[in-house]
């Protein structure tokens, strides 16, 4: 399963309750929509590090990375990358 | 279930005295109301008290073997004893009951010692082997059933109550101080230890063996097992849900096999509510449920009670437990825990069990051991976030994630406060502890030997540390931290002290049996063989569980927040009318006459309390555990006479 449908399906059946693809855009934004706290991204921080085995730093927590399925895809790719 | 109390000679010539057997099974008339029965020879005397539920009419104990040469009293049930009878029948041994017991005879003819590999049950068995003079005393693998046994003068006395031990020794018990040092740090003493100096508990999965010369061995016959981590079962999700799905439905269905009529308890969260509608589901009978309510709002579940009782359509009873109803009972309670406790959670549980009673009914299912078994606990996922920060012990974000577990935490934006610091944060730097998990909770809970007298800690000789640690298996340090944590849940709070002060004990007080699929050895060992992440979803509890039972069970509940089972504490002793066996218990010639606590100490908290400043989980637990060891002491040792030798 892509890394793009790992975090989509997570946070799809932990914070929507749903298995409804339709439900999440990928841009969308879990503060603005309201799908996450700022608690919850600690909860998606904490999956990325547990099932993609990478280590997010204090100043990686930052909206730009985490906040919606694109901007995860795309910081661990470059976290991947770097290493 | 039953009760079963008995003496074995050991290099005593002395006759057994049938007398005192039948004094020993009368204080167990609780757990066996409906008749008793005896054996003896010049070795031994086994005694039973019986509840009937299995072969009503032919199944009384001690029952023996063919040749009367065996000879068993034994406590619980054999679920699969229909198999098993099958199978010994077929290998040529001849059956005269219809019981569950009797197969423990057959089955010690063919297997010996490993006859207990093949039973799949709860049970507290005592085995007289007459011919070959061997003894043994067996208890099931998580520890459901009680068995405790003691020697003295050349006597082993045992018994599945205390009481029962102590009426056979004619003896005033006295306190294992160490015992109580443990029970105030772990929640339950460690290993083989009991509050009463000179008495043991069978550890769950043991077998006690003692030979014709006098040799005494005890041996582990099961255990909790954990694989190396990264070595779990390597199956899709959807097919492990499966595999949950159809071991809790049979074990289940083969825990409904029973001659009387078999209800269940509904509180409301996820593990009742999985059982009753696999039970609704696999049963073509109507079910029976009983809850209990709080009058407390923030204690009750009552709505979710409601919403699955709609659900399954089952004819349901309801209790109330009113704050004074738990000081009242409390003297009670502790007569059955036969333990000091902590919280005042299990009175609670002798009142629900009081209504399956007045309802007549003898036997229900629960569903505890879903928590220890498939990660459902607070302290899991506590756990959990304490090792995601230890990662990075500086980082100012990481520890904002208990705000989860506790809302109630105020954190801010900048770094953790000094006390979440201190509380949370201890061992950070040491993650690989095999008892990382419960350093925080142990803490805590070591606040209420703050109060204990200068006499007490000059008993306690032992580290109670040391002595937890070397409870612990060599293998627990190739486990994951999660199993880790499970492994010493089990082992101390749920063996220790849910499964009886909150369990065992709180039924029988009402002759009521429990019954706990969750607790099948097949289900612990498939649990025990999964990746850690699908019990646990970085913070969501019991995942695989809530995937089985996504068919069977509302979303509402599936998705509810958990709600830990608690009962008022401080507030249900205190109330604007005094209550006068508290103050006494309390005073302070009474604390420094029974010389356990500090009476200067007991008496600011019993006036911080007063004040009504004590609302902390320190404060309350101290109270409790005071005021439990000082109705121990009153019930035990100063009314021996009265509660055990007059009896």
């Amino acid at each position: 399963m892509s890394t793009e449908q790992q975090i989509r399906d997570y946070i799809l059946e932990n914070y929507l309750f749903t298995d409804d693809q339709s439900a999440l855009d990928n841009s969308d934004s879990f503060l603005d929509k309201g799908i996450l706290d700022s608690t919850g991204i600690l909860e998606v921080i904490y999956f990325i590090e547990e099932e993609m085995e990478i280590k997010v730093e204090d100043e990686e927590m930052i909206p730009e990375n985490l906040d919606s399925v694109n901007n995860i895809v795309a910081f661990i790719k470059r976290k991947n990358e770097s290493d | 279930m039953c009760g079963i109390a008995g003496i074995l000679n050991l290099n005593s010539q002395e006759n057994i005295d049938e007398y005192l057997l039948k004094a020993m099974v009368h204080q167990l008339k609780h757990r066996g109301p409906d008749g008793q029965g005896y054996y003896t020879d010049a070795s031994v005397g086994l005694g039973h008290a019986r509840l009937s539920i299995i072969d009503i009419e032919s199944g009384q104990q001690p029952v023996h073997n063919e040749d009367k040469s065996i000879w068993v009293v034994f406590n619980g049930e054999i679920f699969n004893y229909i198999e098993l009878t099958n199978q010994l029948k077929k290998l040529g041994h001849t059956f005269y009951t219809n019981s569950d017991t009797e197969v423990i005879v057959h089955l010690y003819e063919e297997y010996g010692d490993g006859f207990v590999n093949h039973l799949n049950g709860q049970f507290a068995i005592a085995l007289w082997d007459s011919r070959n003079k061997r003894f043994l005393l067996v208890r099931d693998r998580p520890g459901i059933h009680p068995l405790f046994y003691s020697i003295y003068n050349n006597q082993l006395f045992f018994g599945s109550e205390i009481k029962a031990i102590l009426r056979g020794m004619k003896q005033i018990p006295q306190l294992n101080a160490v015992a109580l040092d443990e029970l105030m740090t772990f929640w339950s003493p460690v290993s083989s230890n009991t509050v009463f100096q000179g008495v043991k508990s069978l550890q769950p999965g043991h077998m006690l063996v003692i030979e014709n010369n006098g040799k005494l061995e005890n041996k582990a016959y099961w255990q909790w097992d954990f694989p190396e981590d990264g070595q779990y079962l390597h199956k899709p999700e959807s097919e492990l849900a499966e595999e949950l799905e159809s071991l809790l439905v049979d074990a289940t269905k083969i825990r409904l096999r029973s001659d009387v009529p078999v209800g269940a308890y509904l509180s409301g969260g996820l593990d009742s509510s999985s059982l009753v509608s696999i039970i609704n589901q696999h049963s073509n009978s109507k079910l029976r449920t009983f809850s209990i309510a709080f009058e407390d709002e923030g204690l009750d579940e009552s709505p979710y009670q409601k919403q699955m009782i709609d659900h399954i359509n089952s004819e349901h009873s309801r209790i109330v437990c009113k704050r004074s109803d738990i000081s009242d009972q409390f003297e009670k309670t502790i007569w059955h825990t036969e333990s000091p406790i902590l919280r005042t959670a299990p009175v609670p549980m002798g009142i629900l069990s009081s209504l399956v009673n007045k309802h007549s009914y003898k036997v229900v299912l629960t569903g505890e051991g879903a928590d220890e078994v498939l990660g459902g606990y607070d302290i899991f996922k506590e756990t959990k976030i304490r090792q995601f920060w230890a990662k990075n012990p500086d980082s100012v974000f990481r520890p904002l994630l208990l705000k989860r577990l506790y809302p109630y935490l105020n954190m801010g934006q900048g770094k953790a406060p000094a006390y979440v610091q201190n509380f949370f944060g201890k061992a950070l730097d040491q993650p690989d502890l095999e008892y990382f998990s419960h350093i925080p909770r142990w803490d805590t809970t070591s606040r209420c030997k703050d109060f204990f007298s200068s006499d007490m800690k000059d008993k306690l000789v032992s580290d109670v540390m040391t002595n937890m640690e070397c409870s612990l298996p060599e293998s627990i340090k190739q486990w994951h931290y999660f199993n880790r944590a499970q492994y010493i849940e089990s082992k101390s709070l749920m063996a220790g002290y849910l499964l009886s002060s909150q369990g065992d004990r709180m039924l029988m007080m009402n002759s009521v049996e429990g019954r706990f699929p969750f607790l099948d050895h097949r289900v612990i060992e498939f649990g025990n063989s999964l990746d850690p992440r699908l019990k646990m979803k970085v913070l969501n509890e019991k995942y695989l569980l809530k995937k089985a039972m996504n068919k069977y069970v509302p979303n509402s509940i599936i998705n509810r927040y958990k709600q830990p089972y608690r009962a008022p504490d401080i507030p249900s002793f205190f109330t604007d009318t005094p209550n006068d066996y508290v103050e006494e218990l309390l005073s302070e010639s009474s604390i420094k006459s029974n010389g356990y606590f500090d009476e200067k100490r007991v008496a600011m908290l019993v006036k911080k309390i007063k004040r009504g400043s004590a609302i902390g989980y320190k404060d309350n637990m101290a109270l409790v555990g005071i005021l439990s060891t000082q109705l121990w002491h009153k019930l035990f040792i100063t009314d021996f006479k009265q509660n055990i030798m007059n009896q």
